[in-house]
């Protein structure tokens, strides 16, 4: 047995997987509050990742560089995901608030193919490189076997922004609200809770992390299209409901999972089949465990 | 002028919203920046106007919920034009009529000579007809919500382009194989994952649907991988030997006839024992069971029936095309076909026979839409979820033959 | 399958039943006889509805034995059942929270009620076989019947959720009739019913007891329509039973007035 390539495999899988928590916790956060599978999430992500690369392509070719580039091109993300997220929210779904479950769903899968096909219209449907922006650290040469440069930032940046996560939700007046409305919607309402701007606030966090992740998986495999935010999406979800969908450390500990599952079944197995491992897990693991690792299992209320 | 105030600023936000997307090309080839200020112009006015309509039907629409928790036994309900035509017997069946002749002596109107383009469009916009009504007794009629439903029709395909290729099996026995195929492939994965709430049952069949297709990408000995197959036969007719047209009009009515076929039996199955479960588990799957409807065996009578009309079609979509591959079964195909369901209306027979048509039929001949058209198709969608869930042509209600005189007493409402 | 008066129908006895920490019923045990009338009160809260649920496998209680003896058959012990297996045992109910099938007519509300006592497959339906004409028409005459019955006829052909709230309560009720019942089981069929709607209301159970020969399991608000009604009550408070008897009884009941603070029970 290699352990050095098991060892590389499993890098891979984890800087994968954190960006997939990432994303998952979009949906999770969402599917908690209002029971909606957010199906534009992952457009989200995708548009994050075209206006970071928009401002890095304006800002290269006018002779910028370096990380700074990456930063700025990282806050205009965050930014615009932030308002794309919002603005969905209001129209796709906001006025479905009361209607038959199914409904919000088909307005989202609507809403993803929209965003998708706009995309790809303004822009390009073709692959675009997305420029190297981080350059080698030299104290990552001994290991950079499995762990890159840009891999070790992903780490660092999903583990703060999760940290960050944490600490809005425990301690802040929005996180309490969110939690209150996750509990039970009515009755945070009548607390005196203002539902409507938490689920925007809602919205906004998990676009937010979205667009993070677009950056950074940019950075990492080095281009972007249209399509990206779909599959990266479907696996993302995978992650939420394979860690309980609703439950936060779930969608982590699902992220990290999927992203493991993945990378061993591609590395040992074969790369082609990568997305079946995925969805093959996803199959498995909501005919199995419903609830996920780490979700209850709650009964319907009749 | 409030209306015309948030107008404006829901413009000047579309404006924000669209600029670096629509605004900036970056040409990574060329190295150079593309501005196109021309855009923001368009977003922000198209923004403007539709942010006006939208506040004017919502504000319709809540008036109209309002006066239907008031009075809710309307004495007229009001309805569309299409809908009085749809929902009167006579009128309908005389339509209906008009519509079959028509459809009959089509391939005789269109084509001319060797000039068969027409009839070889209209062949792909039934198939998808066929498809859209087997999703509808999936999604219409049961409730569950198949975003896979394409692989079905994948599955056909592939079984008539298989058996033809190795066993040499012609296209008459493959329609029924098809069919059957895909239903038991339906049976296999619906078993499991029947269980699951609606919208998890959604995210597990597009799963399905992708792997599917990257089994059929990646498995180059059995399906040919990405290159799919080629020479499918055609349809045979009696061992005659047919000229190109002629193999086109024959499977115009191959197809034309498979959709009789599947309106016929939708129809009798609505008003069934078996489509009013369906419709019960649609509309509420606690009061359903509790009231003796067996919802494994009910969901997975409609999930498999929707997949063995896909198969079926999936035959002659081989057949008629000569050649498939992956790429023919995508998650956008899964999408446009669920399209048409929701915007025909979900059961609606007929709003799905129109919906498909005119999905199909615009993008071939206003070739400007095909374009935009899955766009349209996405802002359709999330438009009809909120403004006409019903869809264009609302599911008929049907009146059941009773008599009044008989049994009990009626003490009459309150 | 005319149950005659005083043979036993269900017997709970046990019965458990436990939400994460919350223990939402402890030990309830009650037993019910052909023909009779017997109501479940308590306050808000107190677990009736959860006792329906396991009773009708909605859920599957953490704890006890429900068992059912239906008239003609053999008694089962029917914890963990399928609801829907429940119901073509022969008990069929009413949900507190109306679920009714809002998109279809009334009538056809009624008719999935037969779903269980018909068996036409889908062959049957697609080729119109004699079986399925004739189970057709005898759902929609027994459907039809059913409407007469609770007085819904003249909107036989009204979607269900034009109808009235307390329209609505009466087609729950005829919709669970028609799965020919020997035990009805009424989750508070009088909530926003006015007096007179209430006052009709208790006319027409008492009337289905008598001409369809269900004995009746009742969870009802309403004192005056219990105590009028019924002719055994049990009450719940906080998931355990804290009394039993006839109405008189009941009412006289010092626990019972201490549960309801003495108000309602004297309405
Ligand atoms: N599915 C569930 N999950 C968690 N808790 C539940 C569930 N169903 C009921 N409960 C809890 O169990 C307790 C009993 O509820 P139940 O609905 O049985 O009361 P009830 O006696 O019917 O009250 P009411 O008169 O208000 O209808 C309540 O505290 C309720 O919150
Ligand atoms: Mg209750």
């Amino acid at each position: 047995m290699d352990f050095e390539y098991l060892f590389e495999l499993l890098c891979s899988g984890v800087v994968k997987g954190s960006i997939y928590a990432l994303i998952a916790l979009g949906y999770t956060m969402v599917y908690g509050i209002i029971q909606l599978i957010n199906f534009a999430h992952g457009e989200v992500y995708m548009i994050g990742a075209f206006v970071a690369f928009i401002v890095t392509g304006v800002l290269t070719l006018s002779g910028h560089s370096g990380l700074t580039v990456l930063l700025l091109a990282a806050l205009a993300a965050v930014i615009y995901a932030a308002a794309y997220g919002y603005t969905l929210e209001k129209i796709a779904y906001r006025p479905l608030r009361n209607a038959p479950r199914l409904s919000p769903l088909i307005s989202a899968i609507g809403a993803s193919i929209f965003l998708m096909n706009f995309v790809q219209l303004v822009q390009t449907p073709d692959f675009l490189p997305f420029p190297e922006l981080i350059s080698d650290f030299d104290f990552m040469e001994p290991i950079s076997r499995y762990l890159s440069s840009v891999d070790l930032i992903i780490l660092i940046v999903t583990t703060v922004t999760m940290i960050a996560l944490t600490v809005l939700i425990k301690y802040t007046r929005t996180g309490k609200a969110m939690r209150a409305t996750q509990q039970d919607m009515i009755m945070a309402r009548l607390s005196g809770i203002n539902v409507d701007r938490v689920i925007s606030a809602t919205f906004i966090i998990g676009s937010v992390l979205a667009a993070i992740a677009g950056v950074l998986i940019a950075s990492r495999t080095g281009q972007i299209n249209s399509a990206i935010g779909f599959t990266a999406g479907l696996k993302a979800f995978t992650a939420a409901v394979l860690g309980g969908i609703g439950n936060i450390p779930g969608a982590v500990l699902g992220g990290l999972v999927l992203g493991i599952a993945e990378t061993l079944g591609a590395g040992y197995i074969s790369s082609a089949y990568e997305d079946v491992f995925a969805f093959g897990l996803l199959v498995l693991i909501l005919t199995l465990r419903p609830s996920g690792l780490l979700g209850k299992a709650v009964k319907q209320k009749v | 002028m409030a209306h015309f105030k948030r107008s404006l600023g829901i413009g000047l936000w579309f404006m924000f919203l669209t600029l670096p997307l629509m605004v900036v090309r970056v040409n990574t080839i060329s190295r150079e920046v593309e501005w196109r200020w021309y855009n923001l112009a368009w977003a922000g006015l198209c923004a403007f106007v539709i942010a006006w309509f939208w506040q004017f039907s919502i504000e319709r629409r809540t008036a109209r919920r309002a006066q239907v928790a008031a009075n809710p036994h309307p004495a007229v309900e009001k309805l569309s034009l299409v809908q009085r035509l749809a929902d009167d017997p006579v009128l309908s069946r005389r339509l209906l009529a008009v519509a079959a002749v028509v459809a009959i002596i089509f391939p005789w109107l269109v084509s001319t000579g060797q000039n068969f383009y027409h009839v070889n469009v209209m062949v792909s916009a039934l198939i998808f007809v066929v498809l859209g009504l087997g999703l509808n007794i999936t999604v219409g009629l049961a409730g569950l919500l198949d975003l896979g439903y394409i692989a079905f029709f994948a599955v056909g395909a592939y079984t008539y382009a298989l058996l033809s290729k190795n066993f040499d099996l012609g296209f008459w026995t493959c329609l029924p194989l098809g069919g059957l195929m895909s239903m038991l492939f339906g049976v296999i994965l619906g078993f499991p994952i029947l269980r699951l709430r609606g919208d998890y049952l959604a995210i597990v069949t597009l799963g399905f649907a992708s792997i599917t297709k990257i089994v059929l990408e990646n498995w180059d000995t059995l399906f040919g991988g990405a290159a799919g197959i080629a020479n499918i036969p055609r349809p045979e007719f009696f061992g005659m030997a047919l000229d190109s047209r002629q193999k086109s009009v024959y499977t115009y009515y191959i197809v034309l006839a498979l959709v009789a076929v599947t309106i016929f039996v939708t129809n009798r199955l609505k008003n069934s024992r078996a489509g009013r479960a369906w419709m019960a588990l649609r509309e509420d799957e606690i009061a359903s069971v509790a009231m003796g409807v067996d919802m494994a065996r009910t969901k997975l009578s409609a999930y498999a029936l929707g997949a063995f009309w896909a198969g079926l079609v999936g035959v002659v979509f081989a057949a008629h095309n000569n050649f498939i591959n992956p790429d023919s079964f995508t998650f956008m195909d899964s999408a446009m076909i669920l399209a048409m369901v929701v915007l025909g209306g979900m059961g609606s027979i007929l709003g799905v026979i129109i919906a498909a048509l005119a999905l199909k039929l615009l993008p071939e001949y206003l070739r400007a839409f095909a374009e935009y058209r899955m766009l349209v198709f996405g802002a359709v969608m999330v438009l009809m979820m909120i403004f006409r869930p019903q869809g264009l042509i609302n599911n008929m209600r049907r009146k059941y033959e009773y008599d009044t005189a008989q049994g009990g007493k009626d003490n009459g409402g309150n | 399958m005319a149950a005659t008066k005083g043979e036993k129908l269900l017997e709970v006895s046990g019965l458990s039943m436990d939400f994460g920490g919350l223990r939402a019923i402890d030990n309830i045990g009650f037993e019910l006889f052909a023909g009779e009338i017997v109501a479940l009160i308590g306050p808000n809260g107190a677990g009736k509805t959860t006792v329906f649920n396991c009773i009708t496998g909605i859920y599957e209680p953490t704890m006890g034995d429900v068992t059912i003896h239906p008239p003609g058959g053999t008694c089962r012990r029917i914890n963990g059942m399928k609801p829907n297996s429940i119901t073509s045992l022969g008990m069929a109910r009413t949900f507190q929270n109306i679920r009714l099938f809002p998109a279809m007519t009334v009538l056809e509300n009624v008719m999935i009620g037969r779903h269980c006592r018909t068996g036409s497959t889908i062959i049957d339906a697609i080729l119109s076989s004699r079986r399925s004409r004739r189970e057709e028409k005898e759902t929609v005459d027994k459907s039809y019947r059913l409407l007469q019955k609770v007085g819904l006829a003249d909107v036989a052909d009204e979607f269900s959720r034009n109808l009235s709230y307390g329209a609505q309560r009466r087609l729950e009720i005829a919709r669970a009739l028609a799965t020919d019942p020997f035990l009805l089981l009424l989750d508070e069929p009088a909530a926003g019913m006015n007096p007179q709607e209430t006052h009709e209301l208790d006319e027409l159970i008492v009337r289905i007891r008598a001409e369809e020969q269900v004995a009746i399991l009742l969870i009802e608000h309403d004192m005056k329509l219990v105590m009028n009604i019924s002719d055994r009550i049990y009450v719940m408070e906080y998931g355990k039973e804290i009394a039993q008897g006839t109405p008189r009884e009941i009412k006289e009941n010092p626990k019972v007035i201490e549960a309801y603070l003495g108000e309602e029970v004297h309405a």
